[in-house]
């Protein structure tokens, strides 16, 4: 249901994307993983046009998009087929959870009010976060916050949700909560596209694993072939790093 | 203190304060009011980098904190008439008080803007929003939320500012004591007592920013 062709992305001198080609099935579970600077979130940014790429186009569901000269019209009916979740969870500090979720169902698809509390209500009940509809982003843990901003992803029924490292700002015990929410996201067969360090979340909730280096997809696979038999040198280097501190 | 001083105290005290409660306090509020739209918009302007626009509003804010207020009443009330302007004393210290105001109110509005994490505009984009929609309901909230106190000290500041327009014939609370000492020879004791109400006026202020400040804080969202 997505394709990308020859996304490229250049922040001034620096080639950050180099031609990437990626698909996703409906369904599918991907972890996107690579060292820091690899263009992981860039790359995940310019598919919702958070960044322009310079170069590439996009097939969305049959809809065929020119990722540098989209239309405004084009990029927004898009991004109201997607869901986001940032690293930094970014929830509007002056909006309670509730409000965080039914914001955009209410202001930018005029749903009614009332069904768009009930849709938000039952987003926070799938993310265990029901109790706290009422409270505001800084009464909440970073793993609370960043639950609700799941649900604000998933309340408008995406086709896709795009997670930028959801954990990463997150001490180990708020990022199980976290994990634990998205692997149910994914038993229950929403299309994922998640950059992470979190390798054993990688292994088991994911279908699919793309290794990123230098602005390129060096490696993809299933995601048992790809932990325990990697194809590439530089692939098998990364893991290693991972296994020599036991994270794996 | 003799009983004469005493009488002149009293007796001056309702007439001092008349022109406070129709002339000074009307003129404060009219002109900050309109200060806060001009303020609003020139920030807005400047955080959305709308072109040409960004440019006239950086003019507007240089011009009008490099020049003195007093210049501004001077060039509006006694200048103008020479191009065949002619604007009331009142109608013409309104006029160049918000537009002074305006330029330093933006100023911290724009501040305030930009310190609203961008993170957020970018989850409002994500979610379908339109940049018009996530600056109303979201980042303009937020960030007259952190302007607020920096407004009031404003606000404050401007009450005792409104004194200038007695130099372009307002009969506010200043001119009017003036008027009282030309007549009496008390200055000493009068223009105390005139320095006493805008303290009183300031006070009352004061006090609303504290209850201001509290009810914004009641609502949580302290930026995490």
């Amino acid at each position: 249901m997505l394709q990308v062709r020859n996304l490229k992305k250049s922040f001034g001198t620096l080639k950050v994307l180099k031609g990437v080609d990626l698909d996703v099935n409906k369904g599918d579970v991907v972890a996107i993983l690579g060292s820091s600077g690899s263009g992981k979130t860039t790359m995940l940014r310019c598919l919702n046009f958070l960044e322009r790429a310079d170069a590439g186009t996009m097939l969305f569901d049959e809809k065929q998009l020119e990722l540098h000269s989209a239309s405004r019209a084009d990029i927004n009916a898009l991004r109201r087929r997607t869901g986001f979740v940032f690293q930094n969870y970014n929830l509007f500090a002056n909006k309670t959870a509730l409000q965080n979720v039914t914001e955009g169902l209410i202001i930018a698809r005029k749903m009614p009010r009332a069904q768009a509390e009930e849709i938000g209500r039952s987003a926070l009940v799938e993310v265990g976060m029901e109790d706290r509809a009422d409270s505001y982003p800084s009464q909440l843990s970073g793993g609370q916050q960043q639950r609700v901003a799941i649900a604000r992803a998933i309340a408008a029924d995406p086709e896709i949700i795009y997670f930028d490292e959801p954990t990463s700002a997150l001490d180990p015990e708020l990022t199980g909560e976290v994990l634990a929410v998205m692997r149910k996201l994914a038993q229950e067969g929403r299309t994922m596209l998640v950059v992470t360090h979190e390798m054993d979340f990688a292994r088991h909730a994911a279908n699919r694993v793309i290794f990123m280096d230098g602005g390129v997809i060096v490696e993809q696979n299933n995601a048992e072939t790809f932990f325990t038999n990697p194809a590439q040198p530089r692939t098998q280097e990364f893991l290693q790093n991972y296994k020599q501190r036991s994270l794996l | 203190m003799t009983g004469r001083l005493a009488r002149i105290l009293i007796n001056s005290f309702g007439t001092i304060l008349l022109p406070g409660l129709t002339v000074t306090i009307p003129l404060t509020i009219l002109s900050f009011g309109f200060a806060l739209i001009i303020a609003v918009t020139v920030a807005l302007v400047q955080f959305a980098h709308v072109p040409v626009l960004e440019k006239l509003a950086r003019l507007y804010i240089w011009i009008i904190r490099g020049t003195p207020v007093l210049v501004q009443l001077f060039v509006v009330f006694y200048g103008l008439p020479g191009v065949g302007i002619l604007i009331e004393p009142f109608p013409a210290a309104v006029l160049v008080f918000s537009i002074n105001e305006g330029a330093y109110c933006a100023e911290t509005i724009r501040a305030a803007l930009e310190s609203v994490p961008r993170g957020q505009l970018e989850a409002g984009q994500c979610v379908g929003m339109s940049y018009l929609q996530i600056i109303r309901r979201i980042i303009l909230p937020q960030a007259l939320r952190t302007a607020f106190p920096t407004l009031a000290s404003s606000l404050i500041a401007m009450v005792k500012d409104t004194s200038l327009a007695a130099n372009i014939t307002v009969t506010e609370m200043f001119m009017t004591t003036q008027r009282i000492v030309a007549r009496t020879y008390e200055p000493l004791a009068l223009y105390i007592e005139v320095g006493l109400v805008y303290l009183l006026f300031c006070t009352v202020l004061t006090r609303l920013q504290a209850w201001g400040e509290k009810k914004l804080n009641q609502h949580g969202a302290q930026r995490s």
